[in-house]
């Protein structure tokens, strides 16, 4: 099947899901990211490989902490960046997704970063754009958050990077989950030989082991021997109703407590995609616990994003 | 109008015919097979060689949009696609805009397609008003306008209590119940099967368990009530099962599957096709090998083309919010022909399940060419391959899985109650 984000000579052309990129190009993102981690640490934090582009920021869903790291990472890539929050305005009128993105390439824009609550969004910009527009998905729906999962992979890359030599563990609301399901892709992509969910049934996509996955519903079975604690955010919306019955037996039954973390190996690394629920998904004591690379991740976050903007520009 | 359709291979299934045979047209009905009926003079003599010359199609699905949707579609439009499609005969579900719950729509509907005289139009009433699944519409009274049965197309009555009363009233004068079984909570807000592809994609899935649920209390409704029974669009192999073993037990119950569903599966859906957004959904490779075999084997009664015509606009956005359905009358034939094909399987059977089985759901007196049947005929190539070109289509909806393939089975001539109203 053609591969829409790439090109026909295998570059990456749109960053839209990690199902469907091979493993050289995940490499090529999480190499070039490094180059970039030094970047924040200098006096001038700005680099010039995106002077004279225009970055578009298109949320059909509100996110302020990931716009505000894709614009964090464009502006040090020394791009023009444009927010357009468009949940609170132009589709509210009426607008079309297609309109909205149309009227923006009238403006010039050359890459778009794409949230919206429909799985499959990205795709379908990107199918619809003109060709010298870059799309990356900043979050589909359930489908897939690409950029959150590279920063994952990149993250525990640093901190244990014998890939080949891991067991991982993802722990929560997995049905809902795009981050989920590209943290999964990336980590398979990435050679890791086992990769665990741990969830009740209500949070679980029917055939989720297709995708590659041994499944757990208990903490104390899936977390034995793991290297890597990959929490889930739970939407607020989902802790009382027919998903689950109380917050407060979410976090006794799935929450991670440093008494559940201790069944992973002694150096097990904790992640979370933030924000965060303290005392529902995780722990206070082990968010931010000696294990939990939880912060790490944001500052990796800006750097995965600079790359991923910098590779998409330079395969024009 | 007399018609010679000379040196065609002739196939009527529900006459047990299928040898190369003239066939004489006259007055709207067939007036000679094999020999002319003396004093034959044609007005009109239709070579068919290499063709086969068939009953008209009989579809037992096809929104035509009219009234209330006609920027998706008109009578003109979806009429013609029909003609096009060797399509003679087809029954509307009642979800138009005003819904077809008043004889008076019914009777509009009806004297509109006549006066374009390119099908038969046989409409199904709303079985409840407004299709609310509450009250029941006046069953008698919209008969007598035309309707041939009754129906909640995709909106399923809830109240089980309703639909049992609803069935009571229906059998007490001997209509038929067509339902698409789909329990609306498992359902809600589904738009992919509950399969691989829909834990890949994120979609929100439609479990198979949506089916066989809500087909479960109908089949055990039917029984309780003894109604005519039609379900609509069965997309699972568990549900096929069940309705053989309705079949077995002796309920009065008939059944039907879209064309589409006879070849695509949710792995089609590729990367967020929208073009393969249905409904039913599209299931599994399991789920389309017990719909292909149960159609082969008759525990499934017709094949109709589920005809959804669909507005650009309504499909340009992402796979969820893009509404449901394909454009379907010009595919039915060579979908069907394919299947037969693949199947191994006689044109014969392939033309049944479009012609003589439906009618009998239907309960017409067409689908078939017996001396002085209605000359409704299809005339095809079974051998042309064509492509399957949006814009070239007559139907104005212009979306379907199978762009860009090529099909063969080509319709050639359609002749209706002995006009001819297409020919290509």
């Amino acid at each position: 099947m053609h591969n829409p984000q790439l090109t026909d000579d295998g570059k990456l052309k749109h960053l839209l899901s990690i199902e469907g990129l091979p493993k050289s190009i995940i490499n090529q993102i999480l190499d070039t990211a490094e180059s970039f981690v030094g970047v924040a640490e200098r006096e001038v934090k700005k680099v010039p490989l995106l002077r004279g582009k225009t970055v578009c920021n298109i949320f059909f869903e509100n996110s302020t902490r990931t716009r505000t790291t894709f614009e964090i990472a464009a502006k040090r890539l020394s791009a023009d960046v444009i927010n357009l929050n468009v949940s609170t305005s132009s589709q509210s009128k009426g607008e079309t997704i297609l309109d909205t993105v149309d009227n923006l390439t009238a403006m010039h824009a050359d890459m778009f970063v794409i949230r919206h609550a429909q799985s499959g969004a990205a795709h379908f910009i990107a199918r619809h754009v003109k060709p010298h527009i870059h799309v990356i998905n900043a979050g589909d729906g359930r489908h897939a958050h690409p950029t959150q999962a590279l920063l994952d992979v990149f993250t525990i890359r640093r901190y244990k990077p014998e890939m080949h030599n891991l067991r991982v563990a993802l722990v929560g609301d997995v049905l809902h989950s795009r981050v989920a399901r590209s943290e999964i892709h990336a980590l398979t992509t990435l050679g890791v030989p086992e990769v665990r969910v741990i969830a009740p049934k209500t949070l679980l996509p029917e055939h989720v082991e297709k995708l590659g996955v041994h499944v757990y519903h208990d903490m104390a079975a899936g977390l034995k021997g793991v290297d890597v604690v990959m929490m889930l955010r739970l939407q607020n919306e989902r802790m009382t109703g027919a998903l689950l019955p109380s917050a407060q037996e979410y976090f006794k039954t799935f929450g991670l407590t440093q008494e559940k973390l201790a069944l992973a190996k002694p150096d097990a690394i904790v992640t979370h995609p933030g924000p965060m629920n303290r005392g529902i998904e995780i722990d206070s004591s082990v968010a931010d616990g000696r294990q939990s690379v939880i912060l790490p991740q944001v500052t990796y976050g800006i750097a995965v994003r600079m790359a991923v903007m910098s590779i998409l520009a330079g395969n024009n | 109008m007399k018609i010679h359709i000379k040196n065609g291979r002739l196939i009527d299934p529900q006459n047990g015919i299928d040898t190369k045979q003239d066939l004489f047209i006259a007055a709207g009905k067939v007036a000679g097979i094999g020999q002319a009926p003396a004093d034959f003079a044609a007005n009109q003599v239709i070579d068919a060689t290499g063709l086969v010359v068939c009953p008209g199609l009989i579809d037992l699905s096809a929104r035509l949009r009219e009234p209330g949707y006609e920027y998706k579609a008109t009578l003109e439009s979806e009429m013609l696609a029909a003609a096009a499609g060797g399509v003679t005969s087809l029954a509307c579900p009642p979800d138009t805009d005003p819904v077809l719950d008043e004889p008076g729509l019914v009777e509009m509907l009806k004297h509109r397609a006549r006066q374009l005289n390119l099908a038969h139009v046989y409409p199904l009433g709303a079985l409840t008003r407004q299709l609310q699944g509450a009250n029941l519409t006046e069953m008698c009274e919209l008969t007598e306008a035309g309707c041939v049965g009754f129906s909640q197309a995709d909106k399923p009555i809830t109240d089980t209590l309703v639909l049992w009363r609803a069935m009571q009233y229906a059998a007490t004068f001997g209509f038929t119940v067509w339902l698409h079984p789909q329990d609306i909570y498992l359902a809600a807000n589904g738009v992919a099967h509950d399969g691989e592809i829909a834990a890949r994609l994120g979609l929100r899935p439609i479990p198979t368990t949506a089916e066989t649920i809500a087909l479960a209390t109908i089949l055990r409704l039917a029984r309780e009530t003894g109604v005519r029974l039609h379900i609509c669009r069965l997309s699972s192999a568990e549900s096929i099962d069940m309705v053989a073993a309705a079949k077995a037990e002796g309920l009065s119950v008939t059944c039907d599957i879209a064309a589409n569903h006879l070849h695509l599966t949710e792995y089609d859906i590729g990367f967020f096709d929208a073009n393969c957004h249905l409904q039913p959904p599209l299931r599994s490779q399991r789920d389309k090998d017990a719909l292909r075999q149960g159609l082969a084997n008759g525990t499934i009664d017709a094949v109709c083309s589920d005809h959804t015509p669909v507005d650009e606009d309504a499909k340009l956005l992402p796979f969820g919010e893009a509404e449901a359905g394909a454009t379907g009358l010009e595919l039915l034939l060579p979908l069907t022909l394919k299947w037969a094909g693949e199947q191994a399987l006689s044109l014969s059977t392939a033309i049944a399940c479009m012609t003589a089985r439906p009618a009998a759901i239907l309960g017409l007196k067409s689908g078939h060419l017996g001396l002085q049947a209605a000359a409704d005929v299809c005339i095809f190539d079974p051998e042309q391959y064509w492509k399957i070109e949006p814009r070239a289509l007559k139907s104005q909806g212009k979306n379907t899985p199978f762009t860009g393939m090529e099909l063969a089975g080509k319709v050639r001539y359609t002749i209706l109650d002995g006009d001819l109203v297409y020919k290509t």
